[in-house]
């Protein structure tokens, strides 16, 4: 059976779990292979793989896209895989673009669903035009890359994979670009927004205080999020945009408050389950698509719901 | 100091975007723009020309309403405008406009920089810039929020999901801007004048030595099978605050199994 590489996401000792995702749909088309970037770590056998490939030696001075990419591609020129899955996020898709033209191979990106047709070929599903359009399309040049977004699949079992290690010296080429500083955002307790279940977002009707929105998402075990307008007046850390030019979300629900919804912010989260608003007014684009709208001061409104939910989840 | 911005021409985000029965988006009937996001790197190009010296010609690959991006990019500063445009382009991919593009850049001699915005607004895959780079042996930085430029290299940082990289990388390089580097001027009266003479180039794919079989529908190396509208979204309840707001969206919550 073929292999179908997947490139592990890492968060220090942890893997993330739409790295798990990602295998086990890898796991329709072939044997999973994970690709682990920076030494071995034991939460490797938690993500479903038959197989690891650890890779060392990429020094921390060294931008890593295309440091990572030339490692990708010398793997999969080892064990000609049927497929490449790789994280959604900003570098998975810089090392996609590196992989394609390296490989002469397709993309196709932000993959939110991966089935075989009828001779096992990989057709992916992806939303386009903000939400708006389910489209599914295919890679038919090369060993098709894909980069996959959280939420894809339901995680398989745990499995004792064979590890095998590769260390790389990367090339002058792919070292050109040093990095003199690496500052990690500390994560916080609340979930990873890209993968958060719940997420509570508050925008320029927040009016730079956030602590309702935070004591809501706290109450239901949220992620927060935040508007452009709100990220840009400096209310809050661009990490936390929903929207186009941000994180783009798909929760199961999806708390929009003080928010107007600019075709820039429906772009990021308009494919939610469920849609909740709250805003002062009633013409507000995002009471046209809220599942519930509630007209009415986020200030007041939130910390009566947190209150409420706190008794409910007693 | 030469600079090339990549830029594109985007169907307006607000306008009915749909799809024709070659499963290309339509394009024509729909009011078109410069891609917002390509407007951070024309200021970025233009604000180190304007330190340094140098010229800033921006590049455009598309059909012929894509002139309008065109004119907007030298309203916003650009010195020059190269227009790429071939009917053979139609359905052009991710891959393919990387190439064009990548031949586009090689058409203008020695570049010190190459940038352009972090994605399109319309298909929005962010893989070209990247795939441009490769093409062109240069190094690439994406995501870049700050950039200096001094002594033949560029210092600057970027940002990911998780971490933010100070980087330092010698010219020539192509480095992607995001939409939090500067904040794009507004062109003047008499910057919108002085944009209609400067000198625009149309060139085509025999131009750049492209064969039109290796773009277009048929030389992509993605194919789309299916698209499907989603249902629209229709507006549900819509509650007033009476004092009850919380309550009622908590109830809401539960009632529904949400949380």
């Amino acid at each position: 059976m073929a292999d179908i590489l997947v490139l592990a996401e890492r968060d220090g000792d942890e893997i993330r779990r739409a790295t798990a995702e990602t295998v086990a749909l890898a796991r329709r088309f072939g044997s999973p292979a994970l690709v682990l970037v920076g030494g071995w770590t034991d939460a490797a056998r938690a993500v479903g793989v038959d197989t690891v490939h650890v890779v060392d030696g990429i020094r921390d001075d060294v931008l890593r896209p295309p440091a990572v990419a030339e490692a990708v591609a010398a793997i999969a020129g080892d064990l000609g895989p049927a497929a490449i899955l790789l994280p959604a996020g900003r570098e998975g898709k810089e090392i996609a673009a590196i992989l394609s033209v390296r490989l002469g191979a397709g993309v196709v990106t932000d993959v939110t669903g991966l089935d075989p047709d009828d001779d096992g070929w990989p057709v992916a599903t992806q939303s386009a035009f903000a939400g708006t359009f389910t489209v599914r399309s295919r890679v038919t040049v090369g060993t098709p890359i894909l980069t996959v977004k959280p939420g894809a699949a339901e995680p398989g079992p745990a499995t004792d994979p064979a590890v095998v290690t590769h260390t790389v010296n990367p090339s002058e080429a792919a070292s050109r670009v040093r990095v003199t500083d690496r500052t990690v955002r500390p994560k916080g307790d609340r979930p990873a927004l890209a993968e958060a279940e719940v997420i509570v977002s508050g925008g320029r009707g927040t009016a730079g205080d956030f602590s309702a929105v935070e004591a809501f998402a706290d109450a239901l075990g949220a992620a927060v999020g935040a508007s452009r307008a709100a990220v840009d007046a400096g209310w809050y850390p661009h990490a936390y945009q929903v929207g186009q030019t941000g994180v783009t979300v798909s929760p199961q629900v999806y708390v929009a408050c003080g928010i107007s919804g600019a075709i820039q912010h429906l772009a990021g989260m308009q494919t939610s389950k469920t849609i909740v608003a709250v805003n002062k007014d009633p013409e507000a684009p995002i009471m046209a698509l809220a599942d519930l709208g509630v007209v009415g001061d986020l200030h007041t409104v939130l910390p009566q719901a947190t209150g409420e939910a706190h008794t409910r989840r007693g | 100091m030469k600079i090339v911005v990549l830029a594109k021409h985007v169907p307006d985000a607000t306008a009915d975007r749909r799809y024709q029965d070659d499963l290309t988006s339509v394009r024509s009937g729909i009011e078109g723009r410069l891609s917002e996001l390509d407007e951070y790197a024309i200021e970025a190009a233009v604000r180190i020309t304007e330190a340094g010296g140098g010229e800033v010609i921006v590049v455009v690959m598309g059909p012929d309403q894509a002139s309008e991006a065109v004119l907007r990019a030298l309203q916003l500063g650009a010195s020059a405008a190269v227009h790429v445009t071939d009917a053979a382009l139609h359905g052009t991919d991710a891959a393919g406009t990387a190439r064009v593009l990548a031949a586009a850049v090689r058409q203008q001699g020695d570049v010190d920089l190459v940038l352009t915005g972090m994605a399109s607004t319309d298909a929005g895959t962010g893989l070209v810039p990247a795939m441009v780079a490769a093409h062109l042996g240069l190094p690439h930085v994406g995501f870049v929020e700050e950039l200096e430029v001094a002594d033949g290299s560029v210092a600057g940082a970027r940002e990911t999901e998780t971490t933010r990289e100070r980087f330092a990388v010698s010219l020539p390089a192509l480095l992607t801007v995001t939409d939090h580097i500067n904040e794009p001027r507004y062109p003047s009266f008499k910057a919108i004048m002085a944009a209609k003479k400067k000198p625009v180039t149309t060139v085509g794919l025999a131009d750049l030595g492209i064969a039109p079989d290796t773009v277009g529908l048929a030389g992509a190396w993605t194919a789309v099978e299916s698209v499907r509208r989603r249902p629209k979204r229709a507006g549900g309840e819509v509650v007033k605050d009476d004092g009850d707001g919380g309550t009622k969206l908590v109830d809401y919550l539960v009632r529904n199994r949400l949380i």
